[in-house]
């Protein structure tokens, strides 16, 4: 703590009180997923009853003889009309310990889009099999995904365990092959549960019909895993998002008096993506690589001793250094380099496909870059055997739903970590210049699949004879 | 120097304030002219706290708009002039009514003006030029919104195509557009109802009175209680009772109904949804019962 802080004792983090955590569900269609949702949503007494009355009447015109949960996510209008899943949809629900939010990603092979999206943010993903399939292909390709994203957390839900006689042989098996797979995948936590979201075994309430297992139930456990975000822990990072200089002072009867004397006031808005900053520790401002320390740390709130991982304040520094908008304000210790040429695993979101000389905007942090494709170094092929790892096949162009190596030139150098350390300063999105859409989801650095091939040496432009091991379209 | 930093995650409504006031500065920063929605509503209050927030200590740098349908409740006007002047925020206001009586817009037979303010919102989008507009709508609102990104593209129609939506990954925000495009940006995407209550509590946030119990002439009419104004009078046969009610949600008079309540102060508004058996639509929006997908359909159309 800096021993003579100008700064009072300001209001920081609650003593307690209830905390946010992000899931993402995974799965082919027809392993109960929405059923699944609709369970954790009605067992938590999440759903209202003009939902339910809503959801039971629908079911009746099925014919149905009793309320079908699925039903409890469906969205759209087509969706409704097709009986499937279009796109992510966000549901929320909560107990006295914590709130969740729950990205819902539809489980069709074409749309691992929905997936990577819905991981991109979350801390568990709630990963689903049908007990009498096992693991399958979309199984592993989920599975990669989530080793790609770094999401911390993956509970696999062994679902339908009704439907074989709730077989503690079954369970085994399927759990045994998944702690392979998430071993050869890099996955970082794994954990295993049985259970009939129809029925309701294991979901919320603990099932008497599974007596061999005595691990949580699916809410016990999103209640108790380890909340605190992987970027509390590592270094700070600080995208600016503007730069604050009020003409004069506004005395605004909702805030603390904001410290401006004589219309001198330069301030740094952001939020802290990682890492944690003190006042009076030193920062570099990023791509400029000038030094300055932290002199105070403001909010509405009044003002702050230190801040966290997550917290939106707004930055004052002790040196006249220039920074703008885009710029990264970042721990003295190990800042990334600003590089004007990019490697990194990039997920192709967009019908149309990413070519070598395509030029793209890369999005990264709060600043846009111009780009140019120098090459595409590989496609993960994703129907990989279990006990092996995805292997890297030699294309041309990256199709939708594709996961490839790609290098980029830069029209300017960009402070850009590796994503493997750091989720979202090592994040970025590639942009189409002309309409403005979202192609692309890349991340920085290496991967956690060593590629088989050496990629540099199967260069884009050669021939593509690994072609065979590319995902149908 | 080591700081007292502790690794616990921060509070949910730390969390989500943090978020909303990230999305708001974004959008501050890679607009030519937002303009966010403000019609003196909870949800829209507890934006405009937020806004205020983001830019402290600055002013925020951009107006409010009211889509006015002239069937407001005269307490919830009067506390949207207040709260624009609390916050040091402009406010321009669009007249529905202006669009009927020049004959531009027609009253519907069931009098209901909350799809008519359609119109006049793609207006003054239009002439204001305004590239993003802020508006308070949650995910856990309706099936149709759950879907919603919190950056959300409407074509030159205002149109929302919820099949063709953009990806939205980790925290970066996507608001490139073509011209004559726009977004809707949602920065309370991810508050439940009672996370703003919670928060509405915490920060000490005013509200129109009608939000909190009070005495009104009310009348039950397709399971809903209506109450007794000039836009909805009492019709044959209804019995106009005195009850104490509030409103949990302040749209247009003629579509808006009230609830039985006692709760008369924020602590007891949170108590009372949180044991509610009804989602805050359903209890009060005759609009969002008039089909399976009506809110679906008013966003295609360009609704907020």
């Amino acid at each position: 703590m800096a021993p003579s802080s100008p700064v009072r004792t300001a209001p920081t983090l609650p003593a307690g009180g209830r905390t946010l955590l992000r899931l993402a569900t995974a799965g082919s269609v027809d392993d109960g997923k929405s059923t699944l949702v609709g369970r954790l949503l009605f067992d938590t007494d999440s759903v209202l009853a003009d939902t339910l009355d809503h959801v039971e009447k629908v079911s009746k015109r099925k014919g149905l003889d009793r309320a079908d949960l699925a039903l409890l996510t469906d969205g759209l209008r087509a969706e409704r009309e097709q009986g499937i899943t279009i796109d992510v949809a966000y549901r929320y629900f909560a107990t006295p310990a914590r709130k969740f939010i729950l990205a819902d990603c539809p489980g069709h092979v074409q749309y691992t889009r929905n997936t990577v999206t819905g991981s991109s943010t979350a801390d568990v993903i709630v990963l689903l099999v049908d007990a009498r399939n096992g693991v399958l292909e979309q199984t592993r390709r989920h599975l990669a995904v989530a080793s790609l994203l770094r999401v911390p957390h993956v509970i696999l839900v062994v679902n339908k365990i009704d439907l074989v006689d709730y077989s503690e042989e079954t369970f085994t098996k399927i759990a045994t092959d998944f702690a392979l797979l998430a071993r050869s995948l890099g996955v970082l936590d794994t954990h295993c549960i049985p259970v009939s979201a129809t029925e309701g075994d294991n979901v919320v309430v603990r099932s008497h019909r599974t007596p061999w297992y005595d691990g949580p139930t699916v809410l016990g456990y999103l209640e108790r895993v380890d909340d605190t975000p992987l970027a509390v822990g590592s270094e700070f990072r600080f995208p600016v998002q503007h730069v604050v200089r009020p003409q004069r002072a506004q005395l605004a009867p909702w805030a603390a008096r904001a410290p401006i004397v004589d219309g001198d006031y330069r301030g740094y808005a952001g939020k802290l993506e990682s890492g944690r900053i003190s006042v009076g520790e030193e920062i570099v401002v990023l791509p400029r690589l000038s030094h300055a320390r932290v002199e105070a740390i403001d909010t509405p709130d009044g003002p702050l001793d230190f801040a966290v991982a997550g917290q939106s304040v707004v930055l004052r520094l002790d040196a006249d250094v220039d920074v703008s908008r885009g710029d990264i304000l970042a721990a003295t210790d190990a800042p990334p380099a600003p590089v004007r040429e990019l490697a990194a695993t990039v997920c192709w979101l967009a019908e149309r496909e990413l070519e070598v000389g395509a030029r793209v905007l890369v999005q990264h942090g709060t600043s846009v870059t111009k780009a140019i494709v120098k090459a595409i170094d590989g496609v993960l092929d994703l129907s990989f055997e279990s006990g092996t790892v995805p292997c890297w096949s030699s294309v041309d162009s990256l199709r939708l739903n594709d996961i490839g190596r790609v290098r980029l030139a830069l029209a300017s150098p960009l402070p850009i970590d590796s994503y493997r350390e750091h989720r979202t300063t090592g994040a970025f999105i590639i942009v189409d210049e002309a309409d403005g859409w979202t192609l692309g989801a890349g991340m920085a650095g290496g991967t956690p699949f060593i590629p088989r091939a050496n990629p540099t040496a199967t260069a884009s432009k050669t021939s593509a004879p690994a072609q065979s091991g590319r995902r149908q379209s | 120097m080591t700081a007292p930093a502790t690794l616990r995650p921060l509070s949910e409504l730390q969390a989500l304030e943090s978020e909303s006031i990230h999305i708001i500065r974004e959008v501050a920063a890679t607009f030519a002219k937002p303009v966010m929605l403000f019609s003196g509503g909870k949800d829209s209050v507890v934006m405009l706290h937020l806004a205020a927030k983001a830019f402290w200590p600055a002013p925020i740098p951009f107006g409010l708009l009211h889509v006015d349908t002239a069937h407001n409740f005269p307490e919830v006007l009067e506390f949207r002039d207040d709260a624009v002047a609390f916050y040091g925020a402009q406010l321009q206001v669009a007249s529905v009514q202006d669009y009927i009586d020049d004959g531009r817009l027609r009253d519907r037979p069931d009098g209901t003006r909350n799809p008519l303010q359609t119109v006049p919102l793609l207006d003054t989008i239009q002439h204001g030029k305004h590239d993003a507009v802020f508006g308070g709508g949650r995910r856990d609102e309706e099936r149709a919104r759950a879907k919603e990104r919190v950056f959300s593209m409407r074509d030159e129609f205002g149109q929302w195509e919820p099949r063709n939506q953009r990806p939205e990954l980790w925290s970066l925000y996507n608001g490139r557009h073509l011209p004559g495009e726009h977004v809707r940006v949602f920065p309370l995407s991810n508050w439940t109802e009672l996370d703003v209550w919670d928060y509405i509590e915490s920060e000490k946030i005013a509200l129109p009175t009608i939000y909190y119990a009070h005495q009104r002439e009310v009348v039950q009419r397709d399971g809903m209680w209506i109450a007794i104004t000039p836009v909805t009078p009492a019709l044959d046969g209804e019995k106009v009772e005195l009850r104490s009610v509030r409103y949990r949600t302040v749209g247009d008079m003629s579509c808006t109904a009230a609830v039985l309540s006692n709760a008369s102060t924020v602590h007891d508004v949170i108590s009372e949804v949180g044991l509610s058996q009804l989602t805050e639509r359903g209890a009060t929006r005759a609009d969002d019962r008039l089909s399976e997908a009506a809110m679906e359909d008013r966003k295609r159309e360009g609704y907020f």
